[in-house]
């Protein structure tokens, strides 16, 4: 497959994964107002990740399409971020995963607005306002847990403690983005770590937590190389295509 | 009275056997964010209308809330809430004394005048 597919399903995949990471709160989160609206933020993602399928698989052709791309493809296949499959802990790790990365889709999608490739343009344009709010939603989050009670703010130190391993993962260019950022049909994410760094810094200022991005990351994901978190993730996910291949509802 | 009702909340409940009622009672003002109700304007021009309430820990927690609660259907263009405990309601037991006074005061209505033809949708 292209550069191109390759990019497009990373994309779709970072929005599919977290989503259905989201998802899992349903029915579970700490209030009933908060429940609805991470699960507003799933379905937002979900609907992202709809358009990057259907997108790649019109260009894939025969036997392609958004449900096997979503449901059928193994880990190895998957070209999500590693930190969007880390199973939650709690509300606080929830919070934090989705602003940080919001943060950076915000950033990536404002650029992704003047991609060369139309349909990747108008995507990303759609998607924009949804995104800017999960920035809004999760930052007002984290400052309330960071700078909120002892025990939220060991939580959000827990939780930043774990993830500060993995979101460096976000601004390493994989090769399509190198061979794509050329016609200026992807973003080099290595653009955007700066700007990423000053939009997320303030916001653990006010939440009083210690913000300290390393060099050293761990990383994957974009080639297939996955935690062992999402194979059971899939697992759950694509249990009813697997089992009863092709079933419609 | 009441003592043998378990009082479960949203999120709550706990994993195995146990009451959280006792907890929930004493600790009531804490373990809740306090109730505000919200208002929506559907469109340009039209009023606010009470919709629902809910509960969050601010007003601007309140505006994400009703945000997420109630415009999902695009119901919405304009959002305001208040806080529950700041509305002053009239009292039902006195509805004869504040409201059937008007019951046999028809001339109130402005329906004795004739409309002259050009004027419309009246």
């Amino acid at each position: 497959m292209d550069h191109l597919h390759n990019y497009l399903l990373h994309l779709a995949d970072n929005a599919l994964i977290l989503g259905h990471r989201n998802s899992e709160w349903c029915g579970h989160g700490p209030v009933l107002e908060q429940d609805i609206a991470l699960t507003n933020i799933s379905l937002d993602l979900l609907g992202q990740a709809r358009y990057f399928y259907q997108y790649a698989a019109s260009r894939a052709g025969a036997g392609v399409t958004e449900d096997s791309l979503a449901y059928l493809r193994d880990t190895r296949e998957f070209k999500n971020f590693l930190v969007l499959e880390l199973p939650d802990s709690d509300w606080g790790f929830t919070v934090l995963r989705q602003y940080l990365f919001s943060q950076y889709q915000y950033l990536l999608y404002e650029k992704l607005v003047d991609a060369s490739d139309q349909e990747i343009a108008a995507i990303a344009e759609k998607s924009l306002k949804e995104v800017a709010y999960h920035v809004r939603w999760s930052k007002e989050w984290v400052i309330r847990l960071g700078d909120g009670t002892t025990e939220s703010r060991k939580k959000m130190i827990a939780s930043w403690n774990i993830l500060k391993d993995y979101v460096g993962e976000f601004f390493i260019a994989s090769d399509e983005e190198k061979m794509l950022t050329e016609s200026n049909m992807a973003v080099d994410p290595v653009t955007l770590r700066e700007k990423w760094i000053s939009l997320v810094n303030p916001v653990f200022e006010e939440a009083t937590l210690e913000f300290r991005l390393q060099k050293w990351t761990q990383q994957g994901g974009r080639q297939g190389m996955h935690t062992e978190h999402l194979g059971y993730l899939l697992a759950e996910m694509q249990y009813m295509q697997r089992t009863y291949p092709g079933m419609e509802w | 009275m009441l003592n043998h009702v378990n009082i479960f909340y949203y999120g709550d409940i706990p994993d195995a056997g146990g009451s959280a009622s006792e907890n929930n009672k004493n600790n009531f003002a804490e373990v809740n964010w306090p109730l505000w109700e919200v208002f929506i304007r559907s469109k340009q021009g039209l009023d606010h209308k009470h919709v629902g309430s809910l509960h969050a820990a601010d007003a601007a927690m309140a505006i994400e809330n009703a945000r997420d609660v109630y415009t999902r259907r695009m119901e919405g263009v304009s959002i305001w809430v208040v806080r529950s405990e700041d509305i002053h309601a009239s009292n039902p037991d006195e509805s004869g004394m504040l409201y059937e006074p008007a019951n046999d005061k028809v001339y109130r209505h402005p329906t004795f005048y004739n409309i002259p033809d050009s004027i419309t949708h009246m």
